[in-house]
């Protein structure tokens, strides 16, 4: 009897506390995709002085050259899984392209994050040198981002 | 009355008469057949081709990565599954092993095969192999393509079955689509040769319009819709009209090029095969590609 009333009291607790945890959570993972999408449009304006230098478009500038790959190099160290909770996925949530296979792949998708490190890293190395240099290391550092674009992201809504 | 019995018979047996002519699989001309044998056909010029057409693009072994080494996609083992409306379809092996893929065909057999979507022992292939596009290409192109062909490895990896509803499964009733889609084509080829040559290599060799043009219910593409963007076949979101809102020359070159876009984001999903295989061709390819491209309206 005693038994019965507990789990009576649990599952009522339960029943009580799922809607207000369901929204609570949805929210936290707004937060994440919010934010790690906010650190890959960094990345994009940092690739974007590169990457203008190296197809001709801007002129080469070694010191602005240096500063967005050093900017890039920080931006890519910060690697935090809070930032990819599992159900933040484009399946269950709104505002994302991350497809579920991430998490079906995570180790696979982690290395392939470590991949963007490496190049970035090459980047910091090679982006005051020259020009020549610069464009040297830009094909890795793309390909490190293409590397996960196409299997991890889901095409423009 | 004992009439009808007959009469019905004979009704049958007109209409499987009908249908077996009217899905007869094409054969090439005798012309085609000709410029094929007398071509000094030049293997380098074929991986220009292979690049072009895009044939890594869906028989190369599933998951290989963007900045993957280029010789992993010269292995076409297929495996790669397309789930679309009508059923999933797996790309076939058609690497040179002369049992699991295509090693043992002549010059003639791959031929009907890319252009006719017809295989030597006479089936229909299923449109998602886009030969209706590659009926475009010249006899020369194709022999050059089979010379490069025979450099690539072999692999033994067995193909594996579509997976189809009936009665889609039966090949024989694909006779019939070829003949309801014997109507869409593309825009006219314009007179400047550059533009030309890029209308050649989007329409007739890169089959971009297979994935950006949408479809009607039969699967047909849209001919006056041409690259206006379409639902993605195998999953989320769309593919987007082209040329994109916006996009120069230099920006449709760059991004060929390198997977960049001109905000320096950087291509992603099956895009991002295409954009590897794209940028394997001379550059004036690509500015030729852009050229053809920029005169489309490029929007929904």
């Amino acid at each position: 009897m005693f038994e019965f009333k507990r789990m009576t009291a649990t599952a009522l607790a339960l029943a009580l506390a799922l809607p207000l945890a369901l929204p609570q959570a949805a929210l936290a993972d707004e937060a994440a995709i919010g934010a790690r999408k906010a650190q890959f449009q960094l990345f994009a304006f940092n690739l974007g002085v590169l990457g203008s230098m190296a197809q001709g478009r801007v002129e080469y500038d070694a010191e602005a050259a240096q500063r967005a790959a050093d900017h890039l190099f920080n931006l890519t160290r910060f690697y935090n899984p809070a930032l990819w909770p599992e159900g933040s996925d484009n399946a269950s949530a709104e505002n994302t392209r991350a497809l579920p296979a991430i998490w079906e792949n995570l180790e696979d998708f982690t290395q392939r994050y470590g991949a963007l490190q490496t190049g970035a890293e090459a980047m910091q190395a090679a982006a005051g040198t020259d020009l020549a240099s610069l464009q040297g290391a830009l094909g890795a550092l793309g390909g490190a981002c293409g590397a996960c674009h196409d299997n991890y992201r889901a095409p423009a809504p | 009355m004992r009439r009808w019995p007959v009469v019905l018979g004979l009704a049958v047996a007109a209409a499987g008469v009908g249908f077996w002519l009217l899905t007869r699989p094409a054969t090439l001309s005798p012309a085609h057949q000709q410029a094929l044998a007398t071509h000094a056909a030049d293997p380098a010029r074929g991986e220009t081709v292979f690049w072009a057409a895009g044939c890594a693009g869906c028989h190369a072994a599933p998951g290989i990565a963007f900045n993957a080494p280029l010789e992993e996609r010269l292995a076409l083992s297929g495996g790669r599954r397309f789930e679309t409306g009508f059923g999933t379809f797996v790309a076939p092996n058609i690497s040179t092993d002369t049992d699991a893929g295509i090693g043992g065909w002549t010059l003639e057999e791959f031929a009907r095969a890319v252009m006719l979507g017809v295989s030597p022992t006479g089936a229909h292939y299923y449109p998602a192999f886009p030969y209706r596009a590659y009926a475009g290409a010249t006899p020369g192109d194709v022999a050059d393509l089979w010379a490069f062909w025979q450099r690539l490895p072999a692999d033994a990896t067995p193909s594996r079955a579509h997976d189809l509803p009936a009665p889609l499964n039966l090949r024989r009733g694909l006779g019939l689509w070829k003949r309801l889609a014997q109507g869409v084509a593309p825009p006219a080829a314009p007179d400047d040769p550059v533009v030309a040559r890029g209308h050649y290599l989007v329409e007739t060799m890169a089959h971009c319009a297979e994935c950006h043009t949408p479809r009607d219910a039969l699967g047909r593409l849209d001919s006056t819709r041409w690259m206006a963007g379409a639902p993605n076949p195998s999953g989320e979101g769309r593919i987007p009209a082209i040329p994109p809102q916006g996009w120069s020359a230099e920006d449709i070159e760059a991004y060929l090029s390198s997977g960049f876009t001109p905000e320096f984001d950087v291509v992603g999903g099956s895009m991002a095969d295409v954009v590897v295989q794209m940028a394997q061709l001379p550059a004036e390819d690509r500015a030729a590609v852009a050229a053809w491209l920029l005169t489309l309206p490029g929007r929904d």
